[in-house]
């Protein structure tokens, strides 16, 4: 049988790892560099997003070992740091947004960063002591040109008067779930549970998170998926087409501000602030565009992408304040699932 | 009775109370010994039970800010779960043991035909078979890009199969029960006696009337207990509805408490999600009461007797269609995972170190789950059977063993996640995942194990106690002489089963994994969840052969080839 072959290459390493199998990771060394674990979203740390990049540039600065953790998507970062508590592993999340700060600080599982402030670039005023941001972007439905000639010009007329599929994220596991949710709370108020259920009929499948529906959206499963403004970025530079468009909405967009910040328990932290530090200059912003393709919050010297100019630019950007949203989450959250479920 | 036992004579037990009284007078100590060896196995097994559940629910108890019983009945997201649960596993019991009695009938029917004997050893496959292998195998067959899709396709057909939702959960409930189903069937068929049949061969019944006067009342009779043993397994079902559920509206308990524990970390809701299956659960177990007791081992070995319908050409077809059927059910999801794996990236998934990291962990957390489960669950046996036979306490024996039935229904991301949460604090918790994983993987087999061994220990005991008192053969010598030869095929079935379940099961370790701790069954799910079907086909291969290879050799290994 072929398959042996492979094995038995690998069992000689096998049986080396034999006895930390059950007990985890082996203790490192005392000359093994310092490692410093981050938990982000696993569109992050695949091999086309920023991650491989980041983690390159960081350590050859740093002298350190970086992993970063794909969990999921954004917001399961914070239920996977609430379940860990002090035990977690974790020295830095990363990828959880303005959204969540308020109930994330509440939690007093994140420390803050001790860093000077300096001037960002954001659609939003910022001073705060614990998260840093690290990009930016409005979500929007992404459409195929090719499936869909005319896409709805509201977020209303998406809901109440139109026939288009849709895919869609959990909101209990990622940042763009979350968002669409605060979007409809936004623009239909108490009215959402029934706006909710006008649009399930249409919804071809609520993803864990971000990857996964958008993987959907290119195979062809719906015309249409919760995205960014910002995504029809990558079509362009990355496959030269403008197939996928971004849908402008009346309403105006709901804002996304992606942040990180120190876990309060860390063993490193003058590391993880070096590594906040690092999220701040051109290292890790310059990459931001055309990896994570969402604005970075520090324009690269060179300007942005030219196709980043070709993008929608929402009239307003809304936002529901985070103080608001973790008084109201698990409500929402129940709401939604309500609504979904009948 | 009295029974006059020579002086010394062992661990017999006398049978009447003055008897039992007197000779307590006379060695009171004899006694009290083999009370304490009869009842310390099942002690010692029960403290460990409890100890680990009832941290388990301390440490959810004690990390939970809030807790509101009355909030569950207001909840409507919870009494929807309720209600789906319920619901789902209703329509998957009806529909396995609809399908499973003409297939069974049809089995019982023709005695003879070529590759019986193979259809039946296959029928005991979906019960080794990883859910999540199996969930895969449905998505391969009948998914949106699956087989029948891209037949209809090419036949112009425009009709579109979507698995994701109900109609993918019932798919593969009825492929994992429905086999299972037809198996105890089989077995309510050979209990009808030679001599009925050869009245109905002389009074010339015809088929129809055989099956209203004969087979009717027994299934009747058999039916329900098995249709509420598949609904019991549907209920607490996990793997199959996270994979093919296809969003929030499709949550059972378990997956709804998987994702309160993930996605929301609310533990107030957890725990009153978990109350709630083991009450639904434990209302359905006391109805089912014996029905759902007795488990076949191994159907094959039934004798069924020769019957005189079934030679006309309808009757002949009908047996043909629902073997057919029971094939096509049975055969494509495993068709598909063997055709795709093989056909996927087998190089460069076979190559990637990571799978064989996984390999070995998995192959290491299912064997010591399995010998956990074997260990704890003879202890409970061994207590269970000497007060059922010699100290004649069936209802204490029948608690024991309910007890440890019920484990099968509580959720094991409670205890998986209780005993992390009381441990973070104390333990590296990191460190001790794995071990986490095979002490509630061990829990989860257990049921399993008693089921198994239970019967076969106690037939042991009512056949041999009076021999073994009589020759005087007691403790390790009576277990290796007695015991052993009689219960070392059920035992090594036992061990055999759970290795192989823990090895296949997605479980705790989707709560709290990380890239140290990966299984095979979680790399699977992490490819599937990202849609890389290539690659997760060929992992799905070789997990299904990786548990059904560490099932033969053990069971055969342990067990030995010969029938005892």
């Amino acid at each position: 049988m072929k398959a042996r072959i492979p094995a038995a290459d690998a069992s000689t390493a096998l049986a080396a790892m034999l006895p930390a199998m059950l007990l985890g990771p082996v203790p490192s060394a005392a000359d093994e560099p310092p490692q410093l674990v981050v938990y982000t979203y696993n569109s992050f740390v695949s091999e086309w997003g920023p991650g491989p990049r980041i983690e390159e540039a960081f350590e050859a600065e740093c002298g350190c070992d970086l992993r970063l953790i794909g969990v999921d998507d954004g917001v399961a970062i914070l239920s996977r740091l609430r379940l860990e508590g002090d035990a977690t592993q974790a020295d830095v999340i990363l990828g959880i947004d303005l959204n969540l700060i308020a109930e994330t600080r509440a939690t007093g599982l994140v420390a803050p960063h001790g860093l000077p402030s300096i001037e960002l670039d954001l659609p939003v005023d910022w001073t705060d002591d614990t998260f840093v941001p690290y990009d930016w972007g409005f979500f929007a439905f992404v459409y195929d040109s090719e499936a869909i000639a005319e896409p709805p010009a509201s977020l209303r007329a998406l809901v109440e008067d139109s026939d288009v599929e849709i895919l869609i994220q959990d909101p209990r596991v990622s940042t763009p779930g979350l968002g669409l949710l605060l979007w409809m709370r936004h623009v239909f108020g108490d009215d959402a549970a029934a706006a909710w259920q006008a649009l399930r009929p249409r919804i071809v499948t609520v993803s864990r998170g971000w990857s996964e529906a958008y993987g959907l959206f290119l195979e062809g499963e719906a015309p249409m998926v919760l995205s960014y403004t910002t995504s029809p970025a990558y079509h362009q530079i990355v496959e030269g087409t403008d197939r996928y468009r971004a849908a402008a909405f009346e309403e105006g967009h709901y804002v996304q501000v992606e942040v990180a910040a120190m876990v309060a328990g860390t063993d490193q932290p003058d590391l993880a602030q070096r590594f906040l530090e690092f999220v701040l200059s051109p290292g890790f912003q310059d990459v931001i565009p055309t990896t994570n393709w969402m604005f970075p919050v520090i324009t690269p010297e060179a300007g942005l992408p030219d196709a980043f100019g070709q993008l929608i630019r929402p009239d307003r950007a809304l936002i529901i304040d985070s103080q608001t949203i973790f008084e109201n989450r698990r409500a929402w959250v129940d709401e939604w699932l309500d609504a979904m479920s009948r | 009775m009295t029974v006059r036992l020579r002086p010394g004579a062992g661990p017999f037990e006398p049978l009447s109370e003055p008897a039992f009284a007197a000779a307590s007078k006379r060695r009171p100590l004899g006694r009290a010994a083999r009370l304490m060896a009869a009842l310390t196995p099942g002690a010692a097994a029960g403290t460990l039970l409890t100890l680990v559940i009832g941290s388990a629910a301390t440490g959810l108890i004690l990390a939970a800010e809030a807790i509101d019983p009355s909030a569950l009945w207001r909840d409507r997201y919870v009494l929807g779960v309720l209600a789906f649960t319920i619901w789902q596993a209703g329509l998957s019991a009806i529909l396995s043991v609809a399908l499973a009695v003409p297939v069974a009938r049809a089995m019982a029917r023709r005695r003879r035909f070529v590759g019986r004997g193979l259809l039946l050893r296959m029928m005991a496959l979906p019960m080794v078979v990883p859910t999540i292998v199996g969930a895969l195998g449905v998505v391969t067959v009948y998914g949106r890009s699956g087989w029948i899709n891209d037949g209809f396709d090419a036949l112009g057909i425009g009709l579109r199969l979507d698995v994701y939702g109900l109609a993918g959960i019932l798919i593969a409930h009825v492929f994992f029960n429905m086999p299972f189903a037809v198996r105890l069937l089989l077995n309510a068929w050979s209990a009808i006696p030679g001599e009925t049949w050869r009245l109905a061969g002389q009074l010339g019944m015809t088929g129809g009337q055989i099956f209203r006067l004969i087979e009717w009342p027994m299934l009747r009779q058999t039916a329900p207990g098995i249709a509420g043993l598949v609904f019991l397994l549907c209920v607490t079902s996990f793997t199959v509805v996270l994979a093919l559920g296809g969003g929030p509206p499709n949550a059972t308990f378990e997956v709804a408490i998987y994702q309160a524990l993930r996605f929301d970390f609310d533990l107030g809701r957890v725990l009153l999600l978990a109350a709630l299956q083991v009450t639904v659960c434990a209302v359905l177990l006391a109805l089912l009461g014996r029905a759902a007791r007795p488990m076949a081992v191994d159907p094959t070995t039934a004798y069924l007797h020769q019957r005189p319908d079934g030679a006309g050409m309808w009757s002949r077809m009908l047996d043909a269609a629902a073997i057919g059927l029971a094939l096509v059910v049975l055969t494509l999801p495993l068709a598909a995972i063997a055709v795709s794996g093989l056909s996927g990236p087998v190089w460069a998934v076979l190559g990637d170190a990571a799978l064989w990291q996984a390999v070995l962990r998995s192959v290491v957390v299912g064997g010591a789950a399995g010998m956990l489960a074997l260990l704890l669950g003879t202890g409970l046996v061994l207590t269970s059977r000497a007060l059922r036979i010699a100290y004649r306490r069936p209802a204490a024996a029948d608690t024991i063993d309910l007890a440890g039935s019920l484990i099968l229904v509580v959720p094991p991301f409670v205890i998986g996640a209780g005993l992390f949460v009381l441990l973070r604090g104390i333990a590296d918790v990191f460190a001790l995942g794995l071990v986490l994983v095979v002490v509630v993987n061990a829990l989860m087999g257990l049921p399993f194990v008693i089921r198994i061994l239970g019967p076969a220990a106690v037939d042991a005991a009512a056949r041999h106690d009076r021999l073994c008192a009589s020759l005087g053969i007691a403790g390790w010598h009576r277990l290796r002489l007695i015991d052993w030869p009689l219960l070392r095929k059920p035992a090594a079935l036992a061990l055999a089963l759970c290795t192989a379940l823990s090895l296949g099961d997605l479980g705790v370790i989707a709560l709290f994994g990380t890239p140290d701790s990966q299984t095979v069954p979680l790399l699977l799910y992490q490819l599937m969840g990202a849609y890389r079907l290539g690659e997760a086909a060929v992992v799905a291969l070789v997990l299904l052969a990786l548990c059904l290879g560490l099932f033969v050799l053990i069971e055969r290994g342990i067990g030995g080839r010969g029938d005892r």
